[in-house]
């Protein structure tokens, strides 16, 4: 079965009213990915034994009517840490790496009764927009098998959009929520930084990485937020800031909202089509009562050199303890300590994470610091200012998500630097913190584009409440990849 | 401008190893990657803090109780060479850092 | 060509804390190999650091004693290098701002006065595992790995090996007396790196420093350093230049012993930590550590002396270790004469020590044991002989004196109508002693003293004895 026309809320209906059962639920899922997934190669592994275990006891407990995600089947991007499941963040550097604990999100979904069903693709360590640096496999964008699904979450955002399941988690570093939710026609929420603990999270960028939800509507994003928020004590950085039920006053109405388009989400880079629909959505929340002022954010332009010296600076740091000693890969035949070193790392990383990894070494070394991480680190106050500044008297800050819908696989991953500016739209939230989705805003020759919306922070109600009338008014979520992947519609 | 000289002294600090052809390759594209970086010097950015941290978080603290380790025997299941409970490497020859 | 040397020093002393710095594995010492480690400490893939309020504010408490400023408004920051005992191959510390700043320590100078040796800072960072080697192979044991440490670097006020070993001294002292750390170089919870240069006397700049390691007591501090001078005098004298090193000193030679030459400075890439938030102290958290710091030993030294009347000798003794001091001050608050109580504790307990080779807490005497047998030789209970055994027995066996002096029945005779009856006896026994006496022979008393402890097989109480038996004689 797929999930093309369910919901979390009408699966729940039905296993309350026991039109289906857990483990009818979670076979069927199962066999679906098994025969749709060689086409699109969202999934690394799946975890059958368990997932239909865990089903069985779910069945057996029956499934009390409150808890909304019980037994419903979620997919979890695999540089989310799970206890027994191997998880390699899409690198050979962990092949075959075991974690011995679960991330906290993945224990709150066991919480919650969810049941994983298996890991997701991404780009190695989540260093990419495009899903082609995993060190496994390449994955297609289920409306188009010859596009990438965006990335780094296109593993999680293809299974969601192809309907393999309703729910999945993903991380968020620049934009690697919402550009695949974009991309696959879906909505990706990045919470805001804190909202969700990183505990088990494999770390890329410590001050930009947060976990988020992709889903195929507004309201099931709501509710799997809802199950993953919160303060968690074993991570320093995670908020102790109150969690509302972010399904409350998900109403369609909107009237009053303020809500800002800086200009600088609109200029030369956007396809003019994307802006035309941009444009178009706005005019849609306009008549849903919301006024649309237009702002700058001037600092706008900085936002990708900033981001990638930041990005590249702590995770140069943070990927040193894959050094082939205590797990994952070990070089063979190596006689010294020095060729464990070097010959692991050299042999495990791909070459976008090792040009990351040189890019934020040097930024940090000798002599540099002060022109390159510190300048970065500056700038980023500014642009943080542009966000804090506008949002004071506003709502929310929309644009597009994207440029352009989903490019074509191999297009652009020889051109970093053209890569990285992909991400203009969206790296501004992660380097101020707030919170942000992509909402599914139209269609560009036959591919989804999103609408993004910022928040302030700790305001994803807000986004959520947006979000929500602009689906009502709209059917772009209702439209589904055929699966043949080309296009049609 | 960055120069090969500066690409290998970076490796050497990363642990990585590259191929005469690589470093080129990696020196051509970190010199695109910082020109691109190099548009931060337009910024006046004099007097302003640097963001390091965002939200309002201070003072985070656990308090001074100690639970239980992890097993020994899970945390050594990932490990590629164990001998005796311990973490086995090539010898050391260099005999250590500074802490 | 005379020269005068310059040496900085750089302390790590481990914080005795229940868990470790950034995570809550317990700190232990001597336990089974990566069994008091968690998957923080291992630098698994996900896992983040939490920081141990009470190793923060040891930390201040450690900056306060040393009189430094402690600052208001710092972070963490993390040292990137690769080794096998560094498992995130970068350890947190505080780089840009530290804990604390320019504190200070005083040592003796040798005439009479003292000299203060400047603390450049005080930062808080996590201890590394251990590797140990054999052949061709390297093992690690992460259960150290995380242990907070807090860093002492000196300023290079030291000109001579002898102002290095007391300003170790005293550093070590006053650590262990804030009750931070135990400060054990044999269990490596005190380390020492140095930093040594020469100049000639009169030359502006300091000369090229080489930086001295592997030193386990504070006399191979000493003896390093004093070979270190002689090393790099030769080396000048005979017209060569001193290299940018680090040498280990070797215990079997006395000699130090060339580890690596420096290349360049070390890149660490030092940048805030951004998975732990700003630490921000404010005042009043300083203000009640300081009110918590304990007594320091100057401070409780010149209060034996004034408040207490004890020599000053006796003074120094008594405050050389915090064991000790504390040792003292509970055996007086246990009701033991100051004065009698610092001789005990100066002379039959160091002596117990010295010669068993044992520290304090590892003997079964209490201060309380102590406080009841000086108070029973006072009193007359028992005679400075007796003492000799019970304190055997309290410090060897742990019994509580008093009870153990009566089941004995070695409770001194006082009772002058038990003593006056065997007097009456001596006396009617030995005319001739009285006789002698009242001739104005005084070794008469003598003979008689001894004749009536013998009767009392040596029990009675030599002071009433003779008080009772000069009364009997008069009368007579
Ligand atoms: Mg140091
Ligand atoms: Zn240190």
């Amino acid at each position: 079965m797929n999930y093309l026309n369910e919901s979390l809320t009408s699966l729940h209906d039905k296993l309350v009213n026991h039109e289906l059962t857990s483990k009818d639920l979670i076979q069927g899922t199962l066999a679906n990915i098994h025969a749709q997934d060689g086409d699109i190669k969202a999934f690394l592994r799946t975890d059958d034994e368990r997932a239909l275990e865990k089903a069985a006891q779910v069945d057996k407990d029956g499934i009390n009517p409150q808890d909304v995600l019980s037994g419903l089947p979620v997919a979890i991007k695999d540089n989310i840490v799970t206890k027994g499941l191997i998880t390699t963040a899409a690198s050979k550097i962990l092949d075959n790496f075991k974690p011995i604990y679960d991330a906290t999100v993945v224990q709150k979904l066991n919480d919650a009764k969810m049941i994983t069903i298996g890991k997701t693709n991404l780009d190695e360590f989540a260093m990419g927009s495009s899903t082609e640096t995993s060190a496994y496999q390449m994955t297609s964008n289920p409306w188009d098998h010859t596009k990438v699904p965006g990335g780094s979450s296109g593993g999680s955002a293809a299974a969601v959009a192809a309907g393999f399941v309703p729910a999945a988690l993903g991380t968020d570093t620049g934009g690697s929520i919402r550009q695949p939710a974009a991309f696959n026609g879906i909505v990706g929420m990045k919470p805001t930084y804190g909202r969700v603990s990183r505990w088990g999270a494999i770390a890329f960028a410590s001050s930009l990485d947060q976990i988020g939800t992709l889903t195929r509507g507004v309201y099931d994003n709501a509710l799997l937020l809802n199950a993953i928020s919160g303060l968690d004590t074993k991570d320093s950085t995670s908020s102790g800031n109150p969690v509302p039920d972010f399904t409350a006053n998900l109403n369609g109405d909107i009237k009053g909202m303020k809500i800002a388009m800086p200009k600088e989400y609109l200029q030369e880079g956007v396809q003019p089509e994307v802006k035309a629909a941009i444009l178009k959505a706005a005019d849609t929340l306009r008549s849903l009562g919301a006024t649309i002022d237009e702002v700058s954010l001037p600092h706008t332009q900085y936002a990708v050199p900033t981001y990638y010296i930041i990005a590249s600076s702590e995770a140069s740091s943070n990927l040193q303890r894959y050094d082939g000693i205590r797990y994952g890969y070990r070089a063979k035949d190596v006689k010294t300590l020095e060729d464990v070193y070097v010959k692991s790392r050299s042999e495990g990383f791909g070459d976008e994470v090792k040009r990351r990894i040189m890019l934020g070494t040097f930024s940090l070394s000798a002599g540099y610091y002060d022109a390159y991480f510190k300048k970065a680190a500056q700038v980023r106050t500014l642009i943080k200012q542009d966000f804090d500044d506008i949002l004071k008297d506003h709502d929310l800050i929309m644009g597009p998500t994207t440029p352009t819908p989903a490019f074509g696989i191999g297009e652009k991953v020889s051109d970093p630097v053209t890569m990285y500016m992909n991400d203009i739209l969206t790296i501004s939230a992660n380097l101020a913190g707030n919170p942000s989705a992509s909402i599914p805003a139209g269609f560009v020759d036959g591919l989804p584009i999103g609408m993004q919306l910022i928040g302030k922070p700790f305001a994803e109600n807000t986004i959520y409440r947006a979000g929500f009338a602009f689906e009502q008014a709209t059917d772009f979520h209702k439209q589904t990849p055929n699966m043949e992947g080309d296009a049609a519609k | 401008m960055i120069e090969k000289k500066q690409v290998e002294h970076v490796a050497e600090l990363a642990k990585l190893s590259f191929s005469d052809a690589e470093l080129d390759h990696f020196t051509s594209q970190l010199d695109e990657i910082m020109k691109m970086v190099d548009q931060l010097d337009e910024v006046d950015t004099t007097g302003v803090e640097p963001t390091t941290h965002v939200g309002d978080l201070v003072n985070v603290f656990r308090k001074d109780e100690a639970k239980p380790g992890t097993p020994r025997k899970e945390l050594m299941e990932n490990v590629p060479e164990e001998q005796d409970g311990l973490i086995k490497v090539p010898a050391i020859i260099d005999e250590g850092e500074d802490e | 060509m005379n020269f005068e040397t310059t040496i900085g020093l750089e302390v790590h002393v481990e914080l005795k804390t229940n868990s470790k710095m950034f995570s809550p594995a317990p700190v232990t010492y001597g336990a089974e190999p990566n069994t008091s480690t968690n998957v923080i400490d291992w630098g698994f893939p996900g896992v983040l650091p939490t920081v141990n309020q009470g190793a923060y504010g040891l930390g201040i408490m450690v900056a306060l004693a040393f009189h430094a400023h402690v600052a208001h408004d710092t972070h963490f920051d993390r040292k990137n290098y690769f080794y096998p005992d560094n498992p995130k191959a970068y350890q947190i510390t505080q780089h840009e701002v530290p804990l604390a700043r320019d504190g200070y320590i005083e040592i003796p100078t040798p005439d009479g006065g003292t000299k203060q040796i400047g603390i450049e800072e005080l930062h808080v960072e996590e201890d590394a595992g251990k590797n140990t080697h054999t052949g061709q192979y390297s093992y690690v044991d992460l259960n150290r790995q995380g242990t907070p440490l807090i860093e002492i670097v000196s300023k290079a006020d030291m000109t001579s090996p002898d102002e290095a070993y007391a300003y170790l001294e005293n550093l070590r002292k006053i650590v262990q007396f804030t009750g931070a750390s135990d400060v054990k170089m044999e269990e490596g919870s005190m380390r020492v790196d140095t930093n040594i240069s020469i100049r000639p006397i009169g030359q502006k700049e300091f000369g090229q420093k080489v930086e001295l390691k592997n030193l386990n007591s504070f006399n191979h501090v000493r003896l390093g350093l004093a070979y270190e001078e002689k090393r790099q005098a030769r080396i000048l004298m005979n017209g060569g230049t001193i290299r940018p090193e680090t040498r280990r000193f070797d215990e079997a030679t006395g000699e130090t012993v060339l580890m690596r030459v420096k290349e360049g400075a070390d890149d660490y890439r030092y940048f805030p930590e951004p998975d732990i938030p700003r630490v921000q102290i404010d005042q009043d958290w300083i203000d009640d550590i300081a009110a918590h710091i304990p007594e320091m030993p100057d401070k409780r030294r010149a209060r034996y002396i004034n408040e207490l009347g004890l020599p000053e000798y006796d003074a120094g003794v008594l405050t050389d270790t915090k064991e000790m001091s504390d040792f003292f001050e509970e055996t007086i608050n246990d009701g033991a004469d100051a004065k009698l109580a610092s001789n005990w504790l100066m002379g039959g307990v160091n002596q117990y020590l010295n010669e068993n080779k044992v520290d304090l807490p590892e003997t079964k005497l209490t201060p309380a044991h102590l406080a009841t047998m000086i108070q029973m030789i006072e009193d007359g209970t028992i005679s400075s002989k007796i003492a000799k055994k019970v304190f055997k027995e309290i410090i060897t066996n742990g019994t509580e004196p008093r009870q153990w002096v009566e089941d004995k029945g070695l409770i001194q005779l006082s009772d002058p109508d038990q003593l006056n009856p065997i007097i009456t006896d001596v006396l009617d026994n030995n005319q001739q002693s009285i006789d002698d006496f009242k001739n104005g022979k005084d070794r008469a008393v003598g003979y008689l003293v001894g004749q009536i402890m013998r009767q009392t097989h040596g029990m009675a109480n030599p002071k009433v004895v003779n008080q009772l038996l000069m009364a009997a004689l008069k009368a007579r």
